[in-house]
């Protein structure tokens, strides 16, 4: 099984790394603007909890980033491969587990996801963050990126046209990345929306990402949930390749 | 070595495999014949486990499909109709990923890599990336991709489709050599020249429905030898002769241009189905 695993990686792997000046640039253009507009520009105006808002919107760019990141690098090759090029069926024919595909393919979109966050995080310190980024930190980012990872296997085993996974970045992730404490926190929402958001797991990275920059401890409600969503979303995404056949 | 009972695919309302019976024995190249929408292709997808199956049992080398899938897999080539390398990949690459997911050790698998792409051809363009290749370059990585894990069966699937004539002949040598090495070559094509050159035995599928099965010239000799075609006010018109003489002499009777021809699988099908192979 490990063997399997890591032959899809390999794969990936070797189509990023051909690519990997242009993705890491890619990757600096909207943390860019983000720090800019929300750290710089209507960041020095104003204090979160007596710090600064750029220390408090890192935490949120981070989240969001891995999310987006971490979904599309396996949804969207994963469904031009299921629809256009035919080329999942080379592992449905391969005598692999369906499990060892689901996990590689988790393991190459948290790739990637990391490699986007270390980006930010390197610009946020360039821009004048004052982050701690220890174990926890990584752990809640790890999770963060797997469970988004494991959504976007979901979503391309489910969408059937391009226009579909479109659609599902539009009425899924859009919502959440404005909505789960990344550029705000979830109590100025209005009570209804803020118990909705509170069960969306970007909000738990969001908050998670930003205790654990601030030296404490992510809850273990969070860290719990993060864990929870991965679990399902892996279950679905097996369940899912190994009921492909039609 | 394939051994189809009763075999039904449905989708939906809709039955695409009724009731189809087929053994396929080792060391035979066996031809899949019919017009498109036939079945052929859902045929070798239900064998090669990309589809599943509505009734019926399916066993390959004794072993019954779906319960040993892992190892069925194992003893499968497949080479699709739509071209599926991974155009990210080289030539080189694809095969690699093909090796390491069938559990080929490294040595070997670069032996076996280098070996192949000598055969098929592609030595020298190992390194490049396979979205510069034309139609029959790809289609010969893909025949060399299906034999990394040395199977015993290669499903082609309509293998020359859209090749000129001259990359058609090449891939039809490459065929024959593959099954003068032992190999057992399951094609569906809807050239009836294709069928004839390579098949030692064909099945014909008409509407998900078998036919008739058979070797080539045992199924034209059913028809008949020979084949007479005139035209007349009603357009073309043919009919079969089991002797050439008996043709012959039914030519003298017609007062029309007329034209004397051996039977072919074309005719066949006409004649079991009244639809034309390409219809």
């Amino acid at each position: 099984m490990l063997e399997d695993i890591r032959t899809v990686i390999w794969r990936d792997w070797l189509v990023l790394n051909r690519r990997l000046g242009r993705f890491i640039l890619s990757r600096m253009v909207s943390p860019i603007l983000y720090l800019v507009a929300f750290g710089w520009g209507l960041g020095s105006q104003i204090q979160i909890g007596g710090g600064s808002y750029l220390d408090f919107i890192v935490p949120g760019i981070l989240a969001l980033n891995s999310m987006i990141i971490s979904f599309n690098a396996v949804g969207t090759p994963l469904n031009m491969s299921r629809l256009y090029h035919k080329t999942l069926e080379e592992y449905q024919i391969a005598p692999i587990s369906a499990s060892s595909f689901v996990i590689g393919k988790i393991i190459s979109g948290i790739m990637r996801g990391i490699i986007s966050s270390l980006v930010i995080i390197i610009l946020a310190f360039a821009f004048g963050a004052t982050l701690t980024i220890n174990g926890w930190f990584w752990l809640v980012l790890l999770l963060n990126c797997a469970l988004f990872a494991a959504l976007g296997f979901v979503a391309a085993m489910l969408m059937n046209s391009h226009e579909e996974m479109a659609n599902f970045n539009t009425y899924i992730l859009t919502p959440m990345s404005f909505l789960c404490a990344t550029f705000f926190s979830t109590d100025r929402l209005p009570l209804i929306l803020h118990y909705l958001v509170e069960i969306l797991p970007l909000t738990h990275a969001s908050q998670a990402l930003r205790v654990a920059s601030q030296n404490g401890y992510p809850p273990w409600i969070s860290l719990g949930i993060l864990s929870g969503y991965l679990v399902v979303f892996l279950g679905l995404g097996v369940w899912q390749m190994r009921h492909i056949r039609n | 070595m394939i051994h189809i009972k009763d075999l039904i695919k449905q989708y939906g309302n809709r039955t695409v495999l009724d009731n189809v019976n087929l053994s396929i024995e080792s060391g035979e190249i066996f031809g899949l014949l019919g017009p498109n929408g036939a079945g052929k292709t859902t045929l070798i997808r239900i064998i090669t486990m990309l589809a599943s199956y509505s009734g019926g049992a399916v066993t390959i080398n004794k072993l019954p499909l779906p319960a040993e899938a892992q190892k069925i897999k194992a003893l499968l080539g497949c080479v699709p109709q739509h071209l599926n390398l991974d155009t990210e990949l080289t030539a080189w690459e694809n095969l690699e990923l093909h090796g390491r997911l069938h559990h080929i050790p490294t040595i070997e698998r670069r032996q076996r890599i280098d070996e192949l792409l000598e055969y098929v051809e592609l030595r020298d363009r190992a390194a490049e990336m396979v979205n510069t290749f034309s139609g029959g370059m790809k289609r010969r990585l893909m025949i060399a991709r299906a034999l990394m894990h040395r199977p015993k069966i290669l499903f082609l699937d309509e293998p020359t489709v859209g090749l000129d004539p001259q990359v058609r002949r090449r891939l039809w040598d490459l065929i024959l050599s593959l099954n003068h090495q032992g190999l057992t070559v399951l094609l569906t094509t809807h050239y009836i020249e294709e069928a004839e050159a390579l098949c030692q035995r064909v099945a014909i599928l008409e509407k998900g429905k078998l036919v008739i099965t058979g070797r080539p010239a045992d199924l034209r000799r059913k028809v008949g030898e020979y084949a007479l075609e005139w035209a007349d006010a009603d357009g073309m018109k043919v009919r079969f002769f089991n002797e050439r003489s008996d043709a012959v002499k039914f030519m003298n009777s017609l007062d029309t241009n007329t034209t004397i021809r051996n039977t072919n699988l074309e005719d066949v099908f006409v004649e079991l189905t009244g639809r034309k192979v390409k219809d």
